[in-house]
């Protein structure tokens, strides 16, 4: 998975050092490629092979795709499924617009910029659990401090963690407003790149401000908006921690993603099953994240 | 992100090193040999432990014991197995007996402890949940027994002139005349998932009042529970409490202490529990210990009316220990009517000990002195499905709380944990699965 993550970059850079041919020597390359292997391709292989056993922690028996068979009997996997991807969908949708919003807003005139964009900045460095717990106690039905503002409204809340039509939908908005700050910084580095010409030769030709965002700033800045789906896309398909620390994947299973079905499995002692749900969880993150760059990266055209 | 979570990591290993180098090398310096002994982090252990390593170690001066903690539940499980299987677990540990052992393998993991002399004074119904599968005792008990029922409010039950019901009629009649008086019958807290259980497992008691061979056939993947009614029937009952409105307003949301202290206050009548919450209430509600009494959870029959019980965690040796002689020499003084003692004192009785001559004193909390009853007659108790066999599925407490709030019925509960106990089954390589 790491090693998704990172080829979106990689991806980029590598039509400028294909075709020339490398000025280091080929030992030169050899720890990192020796890292690389023990640490990442081995593990993988070997996750390959141990999905298809059903181990325990002194040895393992060869099952074929039982463990497969069994993943996709689970119940809650399913609805883990969908979840995953609706989660996913909705953290990186509600990250871009108000990603973007926020940074047009930053990029203004506006007074205290550096104050006001490192607040924007500042829930992405502090630990997700923390976070977690945190909006756990705000979100409380009955004594948390939302549903008492609420009442003073005269609005009885709902229970956002406890009902299993919200829960999801709950811990997918604090992981945006947890996320959100580096989205925005991503499109303050956007936005400031695009060249000045276009916005004086839009004024020239008499655009409206919103002819400006619409047609100048918003096609623009497509390889930040890439970018910023990209990134909160795979985090949001293997998101774990907030949703661990918030809900544990409740009320029942409500809240279950895929990360937290596979977690669940191996704390039950179920190995190959929960390696099993890995491979899965690979095989869906590619199925899904190499087409949406494939696409993102092609609309984009020449940078 | 990535990066950073790799930098924490390794933040952690560096720090874990420098605590071990320090750690061995105090030892050294005072010529003592320390062991470590790893415990959950519940409040009342504890003080229990520390009360215990400070007279062990006044009376053993070349020998330290340092404790650590653990989380309860899922996550210790986790960690012991972790632990267990990259050879790092500490030279004590305390944890479940039962099923919950059985799936640590103990023959291959755990040291023998058949020959310890203080083998003699411990109760043999706690024995057999310890014995390997090569019919050798591989632990000491921990603690006291604990029955899964109901805890109730004694003043609501004298202010309207109730008595403890022998029937789940009678019961489901106490809580529609204490709904009528405007209280809360039943408290649930599901938002600490597991005390969602306890209708479902504390009714053990009556499903093998009705199928005496229940225990044997699960084993076997032969009965089921979703199509055994008497094992169903855990199910209804909690669907039942959910749909006739009689549970706390926020039992969703509600946690574990807080139902502790409800139940002692009376904020509600009705409380289902495992008993060893009683220590939890001398710690939160001290001075309503007194008005907390318990009754098993009753079944169709008031002529088979019994308790579900649950034995105590063990306390057991690694065969990967180092101090496996200082080890055994802490556990012996444990079992000793000494450590029984210092037990009581500091962790608060919340139930008989196993250890024969450790018995109560006279002046126990009521709920404790309704628990002792069951232990006290003959056929008033017997053991939860966990210590009768192997098999019992992880997703039993997220089934639970589903039927106990109406989101699925209790026949598609049972279904569904039918379900999820096949996997450990077939991890666990049993025939007939």
């Amino acid at each position: 998975m790491a090693a998704l993550t990172e080829s979106a970059p990689v991806d980029r850079a590598m039509p400028a050092a294909r075709g020339r041919r490398s000025p280091y020597p080929a030992w030169f390359f050899l720890p990192a490629a020796v890292i690389y292997g023990v640490l990442f391709l081995a593990p993988t292989f070997a996750s390959f092979y141990f999905s298809l056993t059903r181990w325990t922690l002194s040895n393992s028996v060869f099952i074929g795709l039982d463990n497969f068979v069994q993943f996709f009997r689970e119940p809650f996997l399913v609805q883990g499924l969908v979840n995953t991807v609706i989660y996913a969908v909705l953290t990186s949708g509600l990250k871009v617009v108000i990603g973007m919003a926020l940074a047009v807003l930053l990029t203004s005139n506006i007074i205290a910029r550096g104050y006001l964009r490192s607040v924007v900045f500042f829930p992405v460095l502090v630990s997700t659990v923390g976070v977690g717990i945190t909006f756990t106690v705000l979100m409380h039905p009955t004594q948390g401090m939302i549903n008492e503002g609420l009442a003073l409204l005269g609005i009885k809340g709902p229970g956002w963690l406890t009902d299993p039509k919200l829960a999801l939908i709950s811990v997918a908005l604090v992981d945006v407003w947890k996320g959100v700050g580096l989205a925005t910084v991503i499109y303050i580095a956007g936005l400031v790149a695009i060249p000045k010409d276009y916005y004086e030769a839009a004024r020239i030709d008499g655009a409206t401000k919103w002819q400006n965002f619409w047609y100048v700033t918003l096609p623009l800045s497509r390889p930040a908006t890439a970018t910023v789906i990209t990134l909160s896309f795979i985090g949001g398909l293997r998101t774990f921690d907030l949703i661990w620390a918030m809900t544990k994947g409740g009320p029942g299973f409500a809240s279950d993603t895929v990360a937290s079905v596979i977690y669940k499995q191996y704390q039950a002692g179920f190995y190959g099953l929960s390696t099993a749900g890995n491979v899965v969880l690979f095989i869906l993150i590619g199925l899904l994240v190499v087409p949406l760059t494939m696409i993102l990266n092609r609309k984009q055209g020449h940078e | 992100m990535l990066t950073a979570k790799r930098r924490t990591l390794l933040a952690g290993v560096a720090a874990g090193l420098l605590a071990m180098t320090s750690l061995s090398g105090a030892a050294l310096a005072q010529d003592q040999v320390t062991i470590n002994y790893l415990a959950d982090n519940q409040p009342s252990t504890v003080a229990s432990a520390e009360a215990l390593i400070a007279a062990f170690e006044a009376a053993n001066p070349d020998i330290n014991v340092e404790l650590e903690t653990r989380p309860p539940g899922g996550e210790g499980d986790n960690i012991i197995k972790t632990r267990l299987a990259t050879g790092q677990l500490p030279d004590v540990v305390s944890y479940n007996s039962g099923s919950l052992f059985q799936a640590l393998n103990p023959t291959q993991h755990f040291v023998d402890l058949t020959d310890e002399p203080w083998q003699a004074t411990v109760v043999d119904s706690f024995k057999s949940v310890v014995t390997g599968s090569d019919g050798r005792i591989y632990g000491a008990p921990h603690g006291t027994a604990m029955g899964g029922g109901i805890l109730y409010n004694k003043p609501i039950y004298e202010e309207l002139g109730l008595s403890v019901p022998k029937t789940w009629a009678e019961f489901m009649a106490n809580n529609e005349k204490i709904k009528a008086a405007g209280k809360v019958p039943v408290i649930q807290t599901f938002g600490t998932t597991w005390t969602s259980q306890l209708f479902v497992l504390g009714d053990f008691f009556n499903v093998l009042a009705e199928n005496p061979t229940f225990a044997e056939d699960y084993t076997a993947g032969k009965a089921k529970y979703a199509t055994t009614p008497a094992a169903v029937r855990g199910f209804e009952h909690q669907a039942e409490v959910f749909s006739a409105g009689y549970l706390n307003e926020d039992f969703q949301a509600a946690t574990f202490e807080e139902g502790v202290v409800k139940i002692a206050t009376g904020e509600g009548a009705h409380y289902p529990m495992l008993t060893f919450s009683i220590s939890n209430i001398q710690e939160l509600a001290p001075e309503n210990i007194g008005d907390v009494g318990f009754f098993a959870i009753p079944g169709d029959d008031a002529a088979k009316n019994g308790l579900t019980v649950w034995m105590p965690n063990g306390y057991y040796i690694p065969k990967t220990s180092q101090h496996v002689e200082e080890a055994k020499r802490f556990i012996a003084f444990i079992q000793s009517p000494e450590g029984c003692k210092i037990d009581m004192e500091s962790s608060g009785i919340s139930g008989p000990y196993l250890i024969s001559g450790c018995d109560l004193p006279a002046d126990i909390p009521p709920s404790v002195a309704d628990l002792q009853t069951y232990f006290q007659q003959e056929g008033t108790t017997a053991p939860a499905l966990e210590f009768l066999s192997p098999v019992k599925g992880p997703a039993l407490e997220q089934i639970t709380v589903e039927v106990g709030s109406g989101a699925r019925s209790p026949e598609d509960g049972a279904k569904l944990y039918d379900e999820d106990v096949r996997k450990q089954a077939q991890q666990l390589g049993l025939p007939g699965w």
